[in-house]
């Protein structure tokens, strides 16, 4: 089977680090450290066991620039077998419609089977995998957290609320987006990394993909980031810890906590 | 001003908290606009559930066909492409079913797609004005969407007050003969439950609920140890049943259960939406945070700011001794 | 001499003289032994190099003081003595045991240089040896069969049990003294019946008594019982010889090797592959151990070497609170896998191909149990080595991609941030803003300033709130007693003590590179830590740096030179107890410092635990040991923390944060809250200085 992962190249996003920049344009970069998004770390683990088990080959593909390849690489490493790096200034500024045309254009020059991408990246859209799909008209399964192959279909579980599985039966070609949790993806440290560091990845640009720049123009666009006033949020106690506690029980037999 | 639609999903005859929300939302973009519910389905269920919300929207289009007993999202794009015009303002929940259908029906329908809409703030020009959220709800952005050619709007279930006036008093139109096409490339077979716990957080009036500021799995017996104390069932958010830590069935959560209790107890809980998602109705919120910008404290009632490995035993102590 | 018995060398059974069994049975037993050696040597030809030929006077030393001189036997007091004596029995009986073989093809054959007064003074310590040897047997076999100690017991997971093996050997030994005593016995027996001179037999040992009570057995039946217990002698001889390389008892050979070759550094890890440079790790196909020739010829040795005396888990922490590893039986195991692919019998059968040996004979989460503690090599008789072994079976497992969840997010975090959490690195020195107003930390890395001592902090000590407070307590203690103190800040990465024990080397190497290069920047002419996981991969696993000391080394030095001064303890009412981390006790040696320092304090009421020093038992690990996630019924530091209120103690000291952290986590777990708190040595000392 041919399967091509899309994933994307996103800051590391724990504790506290994610704030806005002095002029509101965008976060604060200036510390981050990136890596590749999660969703998509679980989907290419997805995509090379399944390859293990029936054979062909795991293809993965992001839209970025030069500190992309890093990305790809470390997929690699994992044991992905090509990398394709779509970057071109052109496509500064895409926006999800824009991206998934891109993948689009880097899909019909290959002969892929299954597409994976994860089920959401960090601005929590969740939107390339769905448009990509509709776009080449393939079917598509989002929030998928199994995968059977069959006989040229799959059987796939979408987790949907309170915790089911809805199992729906998928023809191939297709585009599903990965939840997390669906495998345990396995380690790749420094030396895996080492081993791909002079593999090649292919670049392709504007005309490489056959794609208009004017075509790329994004409908929805940023404005600004921003942090919104607390409002009135929550009643903070103060004091020592006794006095706090205090307090809470009162509120607490007041609204039924206490039994 | 373009028609707006919504998208109802229901479930047992009785349509999602998202209906009434939707109301409230489209009034945001256009206060007097009338909009149109699309109710799907088969069978007297979706009959109910269209006539529970014709008395929201001025009217509802239903669509009565065995091919739609499951709501499978492919079949009701489709549906829906045949059925909605072209430049239409779209609205659709963001949950399992909505994050499944609106990216392909935006391309489909050549229209923008805006996801997991908190806020709208209304047109500017041709462009309508909206506020969402990044990093997991660490920072917000107001995003402009060209609707020239039509918009599907993701909005985020809870971020709008429904709108229970109930005053459109809409009619119900049988539009199932237009449906068209259905066939698809993907077929629903059969939903495998979750399994069921050995404890049903649903049925709890006061929950004690950890999250990652539990930090271990030895450090839940504190939370068993004031859930005991209070008369209160142990639940959590997500990571802590993908350490499993704790059984699914203790997760509050929009992929976990949906809870409606009296009083909640937001232990090391960040607050993250897809966790708020499954407190419904209007508990009273207690979160205990050590981290003073965590998001539970803009929707809790009350919050204290304190390490829960320190601040639990001490409460519960506290309530022993009462 | 005449003798009134006919030697075996002369004497006939129905027409054949039975100098043929003689001579025919040592050959017989040493073609096999010999058969039987080469294929237990094959495996150690096909295994990976191993540099353990340097040094010979320091290996002389450790032979003669841990095998001749049997130094750690003692440990365990009973089965000590016991070992001691059969062990030295054997070594004076080696010679007899030697001449007895040839004297049954030549009656009179004496040993060279056995001849005279030195013949005969051994031929009286001979005969009390293997009566000693043979009493000691007979406690041994009680103790199999009756006592049935804990520590030889197999769990059922791991196969039978091993007691049969270990009694039917017990079983030989007895028969060679037996015999070779009734050999001995019976001859004299008859000489003294009829009148010629007798070999002086030692009193009271077992010979004498045998030669008592045959004093009035006739001739023919001295005859039979002479020739019989001589050829039973021969055969037990060398039917155990070739017994021995097949099962525990094969220590009785390579246990002097295994000595020879017993590793003379101690803290520090091997490297991935011998004879390979860091720079050249690259070029490597394949990382640690994944298939039994993948260990070196040592380690190979090492499981062969293994007599199944079970100290080693009797020690292990980890296999105390339940979690899936035996030392033991990683030898064991290990042993039983060369012995099946290299088959001795039927004779010329092939060796089998290796398979990977996680998800054969071991289990992942066995291997990732290891806290590293050194407790199983400390304790071990024979040398053998645990921890190399660890972190190569690591090492192959990282190079597969086997790494368990709940260690990749703290090995992604130490690769982008240097430290396990994941925290920002210009947050490192943030602990240093609520120093004291007279304490001065100069952060090297914010620009160009130098100093004199580094103090080198590490991870946890930087970031976590509660450790932060032995960071302030440090370099106010080093700051006090005027060192001129830098720390590398935003510079500074995880020592990488755990990542390397872990298996990833490579992210090690980068750790160690940067802070190599950090350390050298700032010109520091010496480093401070007060992580004992810190001072042990500077001093031990990096080269190229400044003396290394840690920070109880620091403050014994200046108590003793009267440039700290404490108050004293003014009569607290608490009793204090030391607990001795791993890292800076058994990997170390570092005991006494800490002692001193707290014995500076005047009237500090200080108790031993009775697992101190090398004995200490393991808080429950540091490093990236806090995140892993193992299954085990209790926690280390439980049961740590148990023994201290044991010993009557009231206040833990320690001086390592990972220490300080599980035994506090362990006083809340264990329910003693109020009854027992923990206290770094930093912060104790910091409270009482002047």
């Amino acid at each position: 089977m041919e399967i091509l992962v899309c994933v994307k190249r996103v800051p590391d996003s724990a504790e506290n680090e994610i704030e806005v920049n002095g002029e509101g344009s965008d976060i604060e970069r200036d510390d981050l450290v990136y890596s590749v998004n999660e969703w998509d770390n679980y989907a290419v683990e997805e995509a090379i066991q399944i390859r293990d088990n029936v054979g062909g080959s795991v293809t993965v593909v992001t839209v970025g620039d030069d500190e992309s390849e890093e990305v790809l690489r470390r997929e690699m490493a994992m044991g992905v077998d090509k990398g394709l790096l779509l970057a071109d200034d052109a496509f500064e500024g895409a926006d999800g419609k824009g991206i998934a045309g891109l993948l689009k254009a880097a899909v019909e020059k290959g002969k892929y089977d299954l597409i994976l991408s994860g089920a959401q990246a960090d601005d929590g859209a969740a939107q390339v995998g769905g448009m990509l799909a509709a776009m080449l008209d393939y079917p598509y399964a989002s929030l998928v957290n199994k995968i059977e192959v069959g006989d040229g279909k799959l059987t796939v579980g979408r987790e949907i609320e309170g915790g089911d599985q809805e199992m729906n039966e998928i023809a191939m070609p297709c585009v599903l987006s990965i939840q997390t949790g669906i495998n345990e993806p396995r380690y790749v440290g420094i030396r895996g990394i080492r081993k791909v560091a002079s593999l090649e990845i292919p670049r392709l640009g504007a005309a490489d993909l056959g794609v208009e720049a004017a075509a790329i123009g994004a409908k929805v666009k940023r404005l600004d980031y921003f942090v919104p006033e607390m409002g009135d949020g929550a009643d903070m106690l103060e004091g020592s810890t006794e006095e706090i506690i205090a307090k809470l029980i009162e509120l607490l037999k007041a609204n039924g906590g206490l039994k | 001003m373009t028609d707006i639609y919504a998208y109802i999903t229901h479930k047992g005859g009785v349509a999602d908290d998202s209906a009434m929300e939707m109301v409230a939302a489209a009034g945001t973009i256009d206060a007097g606009a009338a909009v149109t519910a699309i109710v799907t389905g088969s069978g007297a269920d979706s009959d109910k559930v269209a006539d529970e919300v014709a008395a929201s929207y001025a009217k509802v289009l239903k669509f009565n066909l065995d091919a739609l007993a499951y709501p499978n999202a492919e079949v009701v794009r489709k549906l829906l492409v045949n059925a909605l015009p072209a430049d239409a303002i779209v609205l659709v929940p963001h949950d399992t079913f909505g994050m499944d259908l609106s990216p392909g029906l935006s391309i489909k329908l050549d229209s923008s797609f805006v996801a997991d809409v908190v806020a709208i703030e209304g047109m500017d020009g041709g462009a309508l004005k909206v506020i969402r959220q990044e990093y997991s709800g660490m920072v917000s952005t107001h995003v402009t969407a060209d609707i020239a050619n039509g918009v599907v709007i993701n909005i985020r279930p809870g971020a709008f007050s429904p709108d229970e006036s109930k005053s459109a008093g809409g009619v119900v139109e049988d539009r199932s003969a237009d449906a068209g096409d259905l066939t698809t490339r993907r077929t629903f077979l059969k939903i495998v439950e979750a399994e069921v716990g050995d404890v049903d957080i649903t049925k709890s009036d006061v929950l004690v609920s950890v999250g990652r500021g539990i930090e271990d799995e030895d450090n839940i017996e504190i939370a068993d140890e004031l859930a005991e104390a209070m008369g209160a069932v142990v639940s959590c958010s997500r990571p802590i049943v993908d350490a499993k830590w704790l059984e699914k069935s203790r997760q509050v959560g929009t992929s976990g259960q949906t809870v409606k209790p009296k009083v909640y107890m937001a232990c090391g809980i960040s607050g993250s939406f897809q966790h708020m998602g499954g407190l419904k109705g209007a508990p009273f919120i207690v979160a205990i945070n050590k981290n003073i910008k965590a998001p539970i404290f803009q929707v809790a009632d009350v919050g204290i700011e304190a390490d829960i490995l320190d601040f639990l035993p001490e409460l519960t102590e506290a309530i022993n001794e009462l | 001499m005449e003798n009134a018995l006919i030697a075996p060398a002369e004497y006939f059974i129905f027409f054949i003289p039975t100098i043929v069994f003689s001579l025919l049975i040592p050959v017989i037993g040493v073609a096999i032994f010999t058969y039987i050696m080469a294929l237990r040597t094959a495996p150690l030809i096909k295994a990976a190099p191993d540099n353990r030929f340097d040094r010979i006077p320091q290996r002389i030393y450790h032979v003669l003081k841990l095998w001749l001189g049997q130094y750690r036997q003692p440990r365990y007091r009973l089965a000590g003595v016991v070992h001691m004596m059969i062990f030295a029995g054997f070594l004076i009986l080696s010679i007899r045991s030697c001449s007895l073989v040839i004297i049954g093809i030549s009656e009179n054959f004496v040993m060279l240089g056995f001849g005279g007064l030195l013949g005969d003074v051994y031929n009286f310590l001979k005969d009390y040896a293997a009566t000693v040897v043979l009493v000691a047997c007979g406690i041994a076999a009680y103790r199999r069969i009756v006592v049935k100690p804990a520590r030889y017991a197999v769990p059922a997971k791991y196969g039978k049990d091993h007691t049969a093996e270990a009694v039917f050997v017990l079983g030989l030994i007895s028969t060679l003294m037996i015999s070779e005593s009734l050999f001995e016995a019976s001859s004299v027996a008859a000489n003294v019946q009829n009148g010629l001179h007798a070999e002086f037999l030692a009193p009271a040992s077992l010979a004498w008594l045998l030669k008592s009570a045959l004093l009035s057995t006739p001739v023919e039946t001295l005859q039979a019982v002479h020739i019989v217990a001589y050829y039973i002698h021969d055969l037990t001889f060398f039917f155990f010889l070739c017994f021995l390389p097949l099962g525990k008892h094969f220590h009785v050979i390579t246990s002097l090797f295994n000595v020879f070759f017993m590793r003379i550094d101690r803290g520090n890890v091997k490297p991935v592959v011998y004879g390979i440079q860091d720079d050249q790790l690259d070029d490597l196909e394949s990382f640690g151990v994944k298939k039994l020739e993948d260990f070196t010829w040592k380690h190979l040795l090492d499981f062969y070497s293994c007599a199944d005396c079970g100290r080693c888990s009797d020690n292990c922490p980890a296999n105390a609170v339940g979690r899936p590893l035996s030392p033991r039986f990683i030898s064991i195991k290990g042993r039983d896998l060369i012995f099946k692919n290299y088959p001795i019998y039927p004779y010329g059968s092939r060796f089998k191909k290796s398979d990977a040996l996680i998800g054969s004979i071991y289990e992942e989460d066995e291997i990732w149990s290891c806290t590293t503690c050194g407790a199983c090599e400390q304790e071990c008789p024979i040398g053998i080595e645990y921890i190399d072994k660890i972190v190569d079976l690591r090492r192959g497992m990282v190079d597969e991609g086997m790494v368990p969840q709940s260690l990749q997010k703290p090995l992604r975090a130490l690769e982008k941030r240097g430290n396990p959490w994941g925290k920002m690195e210009k947050k490192r020195a943030d602990w240093t803003k609520d120093l004291p107003e007279d304490v001065t930390v100069t952060d090297l890395g914010k620009g160009k300033d130098s100093a004199e001592s580094l103090y080198f902090v590490d991870s946890i000590t930087s970031y976590d709130d509660r450790m932060q407070e032995i960071g302030r307590a440090t370099a106010t203690i080093l700051s006090r007693s005027g060192a001129d103190v830098g720390i590398l800040g935003k510079r500074e990465k995880d020592s990488g003590n755990e990542i390397r024990r872990f298996g990833e080397e490579m992210l090690f190497q980068t750790m160690k590179e940067m802070n190599t290069d950090a350390i050298v920047d700032s010109g520091a002419k010496q480093i401070i830590t007060a992580d004992p996981h810190a001072y042990n991969a500077l001093k031990n696993d990096y080269s190229g740096l400044p003396p290394v000391e840690h920070i109880s080394q620091f403050i014994a030095r200046n108590v003793k030179s009267g440039a700290i001064r404490l108050t004293g303890a003014a009569g607290d009412g608490k009793v204090y107890t030391y607990h001795d981390p791993c890292y800076l006790g058994r990997h170390n040696d570092v005991y006494e410092d800490p002692r001193t320092a707290l014995d500076a304090i005047d009237g500090l009421k200080r108790v031993e635990m009775k697992r101190c020093r090398d004995r200490s038992f393991c808080c429950g690990g540091g490093g990236l040991m806090l995140f892993y996630e193992p299954e085990e019924e209790q926690r280390m530091g439980v049961l740590r923390v148990e023994m201290a209120a044991e010993a009557g103690a009231d206040v833990i000291v320690t001086a390592c944060p990972f220490c300080l952290v599980n035994m506090e986590d362990a006083i809340k777990v264990a329910g003693l809250e109020g009854k027992m708190e923990a206290i770094d040595l930093s912060e104790l000392i910091v409270q009482h200085m002047q």
